[in-house]
């Protein structure tokens, strides 16, 4: 009865998270003194999982799950957990994950808490913590079902190496076309760029800006740091910016190592989404904006004044640590 | 076409989130409720459908009396009638199964909820009830096109976005795009009295089992005073990213 742990690859690469995800599984497994078996759908370098407590591998290569498909792939963990027999099942929160995690739960017939932030409270009972009330709170939530689901959240258990040896063998589902009745027909995605979701930088504007020809600055910036770059709601509701970069209590969450808001007042729902993040920057031209109370450093100035001499300076830092 | 809209009652946006009891309960005192916003965009969503496909929508919700002004609010909105299943939503596939049993009943060939709701965050409503019903799902859903029984359906992705293709029936896990901010709807007079003469129908909950429980809840830690930096001395910021925060 081994801990499966569900690791996600892009073009056969592993993610971050799966990373985190494997090390959070191998936690979970030395509680309950098990192993861990991780599932992988099309990636690469299976046994380098090992070098983050997984024992074995579940490989599947499958060219039908050459583009992720919620149920077909919710439906191949859930034959690899009843292959292995598993009783606790640890994915990730990436949005692909988010989506067919809860179809697994019932197929599994699970508990699932997701937006996990720590290693379990305990594992008799099942506890565990995560946030609540869009990261305003915490919570320290139980699962009585025999099956379990965790669902851990980005860049908060962090990527732990323990070497253990892990052995690849092939899984092969069984899939039908009733899997496939959600057909993907085009995806649009920025490549060669850090996406909100799993960047270690974000770097965020506001309404400070006056305007989105404003922002050749932001981008800038974010270039220099490997930064993705975020907004704020006003300005995704303003068009400004697309809704894919609103970050805060109705946008996207960030967990980031460092945010950086620049322009951005603080309101209580925008300081909510990022509060996850480690550590906090503010640009703003008020003293008195809200979000100097949430930030752990701070410049009080313009930003067209600030900023240009922020890469300025940053640009030497590069050149003299490169 | 016959829509169901499932609706969460959750603390307002800008509310302080505080705990009573021992840190087991949220605290509710002073606090005002309103439509999930994620479901709001799919309610707002639904009226499209209703004013431009003759749609009949629905709206449904898992929660005690103390809902129903919400409940009430979606129906101002323009929802045609309203369900609320009498049971406290304290365990995600517990609700999921509730609103499994309403869609079933009702005959329902779309279902739009929340991708989360913005109290509890559990996210899986939408895509455990899809399951159930094996109904088709897509989540993070921000476009969605109706056409017969085919639909086109938009999704956020990590780094941008996808298009999916699928058909009736259908459960989409919606948010912000589906329709735009300007889009959403606040209840005219007219809209207000009507709602008062629309069912609201009580139904009281099937038997099923919680498999989670919050056992106690905390506020983040408090965090210690901000350090300035002076305008001219942007160096000095970089220095401290560097060696003493180590994230640069």
């Amino acid at each position: 009865m081994s801990v499966l742990v569900y690791t996600e690859s892009d073009k056969g690469k592993f993610k971050k998270n799966a990373l985190e995800v494997a090390s959070y599984a191998h936690k979970v497994a030395q509680e309950l003194g098990t192993n861990v078996t991780a599932v992988t759908i099309n990636a690469d370098d299976d046994a380098s999982l090992g070098n983050y407590g997984v024992s074995k591998v579940l490989k599947v290569s499958n060219e039908q799950l050459g583009t992720f498909n919620a149920k077909a792939y919710a439906n191949t963990i859930a034959q690899a957990v009843e292959a292995e027999g598993a009783k606790v099942i640890i994915i990730s929160s990436s949005a692909d994950t988010k989506f067919l995690g809860p179809i697994l739960t019932a197929k599994l017939n699970a508990g699932y808490v997701p937006n996990v932030v720590a290693a379990p409270d305990s594992t008799s009972p099942f506890v565990v913590k995560r946030t609540a009330f869009s990261n305003k709170g915490f919570a320290h939530t139980e699962i009585s079902s025999e099956t379990k689901i965790v669902g851990v959240s980005n860049n908060a258990y962090g990527v732990h190496e323990n070497n253990v040896s892990a052995s690849v063998e092939s899984f092969d589902p069984t899939l039908g076309d009733s899997d496939f009745t959600t057909k993907s027909v085009e995806i649009d995605k920025v490549v060669g760029k850090a996406t909100i979701a799993d960047a270690d930088v974000v770097v965020s504007g506001g309404r400070g800006l006056k305007g989105p020809e404003n922002w050749g600055m932001i981008e800038e910036l974010a270039e220099i740091l490997g930064a993705a770059t975020a907004c704020s709601k006003p300005v995704s509701d303003l068009g400004w910016r697309s809704h894919g970069e609103h970050v805060g209590q109705t946008g996207k969450p960030v967990a980031s190592n460092l945010y950086i808001a620049i322009g951005i007042s603080g309101a209580i729902q925008h300081l909510a989404g990022v509060s996850a993040s480690k550590t906090k920057v503010v640009i703003n031209n008020d003293p008195e904006a809200p979000f100097f109370k949430a930030a752990d450093y701070g410049i009080v100035g313009d930003a067209f004044e600030v900023v240009p001499k922020l890469i300025e300076k940053l640009k030497e830092f590069k050149a003299q640590n490169a | 076409m016959k829509i169901l809209v499932c609706i969460s009652n959750v603390p307002d946006t800008t509310s302080k989130i505080n705990f009573a009891e021992g840190d087991t309960k949220f605290d509710t005192n002073g606090v005002q409720f309103v439509i999930n916003p994620n479901d709001e965009f799919g309610l707002t969503r639904a009226m499209w459908f209703k004013e431009k496909q003759g749609a009949a929508v629905h709206v449904a919700t898992v929660g005690g009396a103390q809902t129903e002004p919400t409940i009430r609010k979606a129906l101002a909105i323009g929802a045609d009638e309203a369900i609320r299943i009498n049971a406290e939503p304290t365990d995600g596939f517990f609700v999921a199964r509730q609103l499994a049993e309403i869609v079933k009943n009702g005959g329902y060939d779309l279902v739009i909820a929340g991708r989360e709701s913005i109290d509890y965050n559990g996210g899986m409503v939408p895509g455990i009830l899809a399951t159930l019903l094996d109904m088709n799902f897509v989540n993070t859903c921000i476009g969605l096109e109706v056409d017969g029984t085919s639909a086109t359906a938009m999704r956020e992705i990590d780094g941008g976005k996808e298009k999916i293709s699928t058909s009736l029936p259908l459960v989409i896990g919606g948010q912000k795009g589906l329709v735009e901010e300007s889009d959403l709807r606040i209840p005219n007079m007219r809209g207000i009295m009507m709602a008062r003469k629309k069912a609201l129908n009580v139904v009281e909950p099937i038997d099923a089992p919680k498999l989670t429980n919050d056992q106690k809840f905390e506020k983040p830690a408090a965090k210690g005073p901000v350090t300035l930096v002076d305008a001219d001395n942007v160096g000095e910021l970089i220095n401290l990213l560097h060696n003493e925060a180590k994230v640069i």
